[in-house]
């Protein structure tokens, strides 16, 4: 399965949604698909889509988070899946996108090549229903059931080491975090902005 | 136990009087109080970290979403936190207010620290981060108040070292 491909499956589900993203391919990918102000790119820090997903899920509950993420990634943060599933918020999906390598620099492979089970490691942090899928409709109905539901979910897409041509992304980052937090106000016309 | 219980309370005041909501934390000796109080709080949301430089992420995230928030964190958790602080915080201009137990510095003595205690200011000082030290109990409630000012209207880090002066209880 592609990712792109993945990633139009579930583009008109994630219109409402807080979407935090990971560097490289996925967020070229959605972007591709077309920027919307409430997705967020996050473009180093790599580990940290998941726990900005938690601050921003444990700060608005009300409002539905999305986190796609990466096995490289999320490799490097294992320890935040035991946080996620220690506050296991609700509003808050955990996409990881496992193509078993690191594709946006020159694609090596990563430790879910030889063996290790992200949802199996997710499952046993304490995510219960964390589990993984190979097949384009199933992912699409599993996704879009999470991000309805209202349960920590945590998906593992199985997909192909295939990637953009090219990483350009004409949005500057700090144009992208300005514009996603005036998306994140409860009422996007205040200027103030937070809650009180 | 003589980490001083009077002056938690005075630093989590101080923490909540600025409209801190979210409090990031992994427990260390210094820091028991400050994260029992914060955990009594029904205003306050305690994320317990696995390491350190998750907290980075959830400090980004809350601020993002319109909420304030601290991270209470040993020396050594600023050292595991390095790489969140410069590729996510100062990348991406996220207000982050830290407040750091200044172990290893003089007085200290357990061994293990002392290592993190030679590094903790000038690490501080190479990430470019404006750090204060809470010493005086009179001072603390200004101190913080002007760190969280400082970071809100830098949108950077700012660290308050906690010293072993205002943390640590002589014995009677």
């Amino acid at each position: 399965m592609e990712r792109i491909r993945c990633l139009e499956a579930i583009y008109d589900e994630l219109a409402d949604c807080a979407v935090v993203t990971i560097m490289g391919a996925v967020a070229v990918e959605l972007y591709s698909l077309g920027h919307r102000p409430n997705f967020f790119y996050l473009e180093h820090a790599m580990g940290l889509a998941s726990s900005m997903g938690l601050g921003i899920a444990l700060s608005q509950p009300e409002r539905k988070v999305v986190v796609l993420d990466g096995d490289g990634s999320v490799l490097m943060n294992l320890g935040g899946l035991t946080t996620l599933a220690r506050y296991a918020p609700g509003n808050l999906t955990h996409i990881i996108f496992d193509n078993q390598s690191l594709l946006s620099v020159g694609g090596f492979p990563t430790a879910t090549a030889t063996g290790s089970d992200l949802a199996g490691i997710a499952r046993a942090a304490g995510i219960a229903s964390a589990r993984t899928l190979t097949d384009l409709e199933a992912f699409k109905a599993a996704a879009v059931e999470a991000i309805r539901g209202s349960e920590l979910a945590c998906l593992v897409a199985k997909v192909d080491p295939v990637g953009p041509k090219s990483f350009h992304m004409d949005l500057h980052m700090l144009e992208n975090r300005f514009e996603f937090q005036r998306a994140l106000r409860p009422d996007p016309a205040d200027p103030q902005g937070a809650p009180s | 136990m003589p980490v001083s219980e009077r002056h938690s309370e005075l630093v989590y005041d101080a923490l909540a009087a600025t409209g801190v909501e979210v409090v990031s934390a992994l427990p260390e000796t210094w820091l028991v109080h400050l994260i029992r109080l914060a955990e009594d709080d029904p205003g306050m949301i305690l994320v317990r970290l696995a390491k350190e430089e998750e907290g980075v992420g959830i400090s980004a995230g809350a601020h993002l979403a319109g909420r304030r928030s601290a991270m209470l964190l040993q020396n050594h958790g600023l050292l595991q936190s390095v790489n969140g602080i410069v590729s996510l915080a100062q990348l991406y201009k996220i207000p982050l207010l830290l407040l750091i137990s200044d172990r290893g510095h003089l007085g200290e003595p357990d061994p293990w620290q002392t290592e993190g205690g030679r590094t903790t200011r000038p690490i501080l000082d190479a990430l470019g981060i404006v750090t204060d030290e809470l010493r005086d109990p009179a001072t603390v409630q200004l101190q913080v108040a002007r760190a969280m000012t400082l970071a809100q209207a830098s949108l950077s880090p700012v660290a308050l070292l906690l010293t072993r002066d205002l943390m640590w209880e002589a014995l009677a």
